[in-house]
């Protein structure tokens, strides 16, 4: 447990630290933090509860739109300040700026997590392959009809506030690294305080057998409503951020973008390993690298091979790195092997 | 918001014909659809990918100055060997896995196909011309493009031959025979790997020609994939699995919503009045299916 406890205090110390050792990599720095955060709730679905969801990009991109709707609203209209896209018409002083986002991101994470618990109620009823599609047409439909309303920006985006003149671009990385790696602590605390409670236990009988869960008395709709809006309340709150970092909102490009972080929380969660809870984070970290690494080399060919990825990885590869260790070093986890067992299915094989 | 639709009634009747000529279109993708699904028990997200590159087959004879209504006979041709290496190269890994698999493997095929359309054909919004003139109805208050009458009697005309081929050919026995029970098939002496592959191989095809129909009757694009597999999965849960006239039915009944929805709301929203049609339905099902186990209790 101590030794638990020195890497959790070495990786916080490291997390702190890190824009300042590696100034250049603020910015991916604060992005692999969103996306952690985003593999982690989507592993509560995914992992835990066996309901493959596509929709939790719904929630990633609400609570996008409301962060900035909110810290302009707050203080401009927001039609004319949509109306006038990218030209300084309106300019926030420096506290109105952190007021408008310290409120922003708290409606950004409230939000989506009551849209949760309302849509959950509806969808969360629906098993399998129903669940995937449902809420892939969800985040696909919401991305269109975001792009149709004007006071968001419709097709031609809406422009978060500028940072305010308060120590230039190096406190605008800092400030937006340290908020994202403060999500990214708050996410991993509540997904390890769950990861040890009979709430995960109860997750993991819905994904082994729902109906016999349901059968032994388990209310099975309300923890699974429970568990969507955890990660709902997640998603939205690192959306209001990436909205924040990115500066610019497209309704089908950044903020609904099921072709990129839609699939890619799916994809890094099963990358790590479904159902852990370094998974996401281990496969987060490695997808980022190999993003930022080797997508600048295939420059326009990314979509192409992120295609190939997704089909290697999901058809080789399902278990992810923590299955492929977890099978490899079975003791590191805790497992005893029967000896004489192994060797019998060795010999089946 | 537009009520042009109540103050004229010529337009609803507009909007039903083109509707039910466009819905016979999503009729003849869904099909394959349930084809497939029934036999191998895949939900292929990238069929509306493999629809577009039937379209961009009929657009290239256009293009090289062959007729694109070739492209009705060409495309099914070409797209069946896609349709074959396809299953050969990556949905063979996934037939017998987790449904979740087998949609999470084609979504990557969806991208990828997207994007390779994308390099070879451009990002333009294309359209072959036929050049089949119109037809107009009723003192011309309903204009119809011959293009859509021609498409949609192309589309009965190969769903029945279709259905024939799959009544009375060895193939298509084999093939009823996989959907009912792979196992029995197999111990009966059908090759069921050979029948996968045709059936994959008949769904990439029946894409093809709806592809080929479309770039003749409206516009093609490399990122408009997605909506069409939407809408053939809407008719396919709707329908049911292996109920032809009912797929025909609301396939036919989605393109009058769609006509109506793009009247009403707006073309902006017509997609998305799709998609959040696919969400209600689902929706509905659950009620739906919810009450009868309660009524089993």
């Amino acid at each position: 447990m101590s030794k638990n406890i020195i890497l959790y205090a070495a990786i916080l110390v490291f997390g702190i630290t890190a824009p300042f050792i590696f100034p250049a990599f603020k910015v991916q720095l604060s992005i692999l933090c969103v996306l952690i955060v985003l593999a982690l709730t989507w592993n509560i679905q995914g992992g835990e509860m066996g309901y493959n969801t596509f929709g939790n990009i719904l929630f990633y991109g609400l609570g996008m739109y409301l962060c900035a709707s909110v810290q302009v609203g707050m203080f401009f209209p927001l039609a004319e300040w949509t109306e006038s896209g990218g030209e300084k018409t309106f300019v926030h002083t420096p506290a109105q700026f952190f007021q408008g986002m310290a409120f922003g991101l708290v409606v950004a994470a409230v939000i989506p997590t009551i849209v949760a618990g309302l849509i959950g109620y509806a969808i969360l009823g629906l098993r399998g392959h129903y669940f995937a599609i449902c809420t892939l047409g969800l985040g696909v439909a919401a991305g269109e009809i975001s792009g149709g309303i004007e006071i968001i920006g419709a097709g031609q985006g809406f422009t978060t506030p500028p940072f305010p003149d308060v120590g230039g671009l190096e406190a605008r990385g800092e400030f937006f690294y340290l908020l994202s790696f403060g999500a990214l602590v708050l996410t991993f605390i509540a997904v390890r305080a769950i990861y040890f409670t009979r709430f995960k236990l109860i997750l993991n009988a819905i994904r082994d057998n729902e109906d016999k869960a349901e059968a032994m008395g388990i209310q099975t709709m309300k923890y699974k409503i429970i568990g969507w809006m955890i990660s709902a309340f997640f998603c939205g709150l690192a959306g209001g951020i990436m909205g924040g970092l990115v500066g610019y909102i497209d309704s089908t490009d950044v903020a609904f973008d099921g072709r990129e972080m839609g699939v890619f929380m799916v994809l890094m969660a099963i990358l790590g390993g479904k159902g852990t809870l370094w998974g996401p984070v281990i496969g987060a970290t490695v997808f980022h690298i190999f993003k930022e690494g080797f997508w600048t080399f295939f420059l326009g060919w990314q979509y192409v091979a992120l295609g190939v990825l997704i089909v290697v990885i999901v058809i080789y590869f399902p278990e992810g790195i923590m299955g492929w260790l977890r099978e490899k070093f079975p003791e590191r986890f805790g497992e005893t092997i029967d000896e004489a067992d192994r060797k019998a299915q060795v010999e089946l094989k | 918001m537009d009520f042009m639709v109540f103050q004229y009634p010529m337009i609803s009747v507009q909007a039903c014909m083109d509707g039910v000529l466009l819905g016979i279109l999503f009729a003849l993708i869904a099909y394959g659809m349930a084809l497939q699904w029934g036999v191998m028990n895949i939900i292929n997200i990238a069929q509306g990918d493999l629809v577009i590159l039937g379209g961009y087959i009929a657009y290239f004879m256009y293009l090289y100055g062959i007729h694109p209504a070739w492209g009705v006979i060409v495309a099914p041709i070409i797209m069946y060997f896609v349709g074959v290496g396809l299953y050969k190269l990556v949905i063979n890994k996934v037939v017998d896995r987790d449904l979740f698999i087998s949609i999470l493997a084609t979504f990557g095929i969806s991208i990828l196909f997207m994007q390779l359309m994308n390099f070879a054909f451009g990002a333009d919004v294309v359209l072959a011309n036929s050049g089949y003139g119109t037809t107009f109805l009723f003192d011309s208050a309903v204009v119809l493009p011959n293009s859509k009458i021609f498409s949609a009697s192309i589309s009965i005309l190969f769903a029945i031959c279709l259905v024939i081929y799959m009544k009375k050919s060895k193939l298509g026995r084999a093939i009823r025979a996989t959907a009912q029970n792979s196992r029995a098939a197999k111990i009966l002496g059908v090759d069921t790997e050979k029948v996968y592959a045709a059936t994959f191989g008949i769904n990439a095809a029946l894409c093809g020609v709806a592809g080929a129909l479309i770039s003749i009757t409206f516009t093609i694009h490399p990122y408009m994939g997605l909506p069409y597999t939407i809408r053939s999965f809407m008719i396919v849960i709707v329908a049911g699995l292996g109920n032809l006239p009912g797929v025909a039915l609301s396939g036919m009944g989605l393109g009058v919503f769609e006509e109506f929805a793009d009247y009403i709301l707006g073309t902006e929203f017509r997609i998305g009045a799709v998609f959040l049609l696919l969400v209600l339905i689902l929706v509905y099902r659950r009620f739906k299916l919810s009450r009868k186990r309660e009524y089993l209790k």
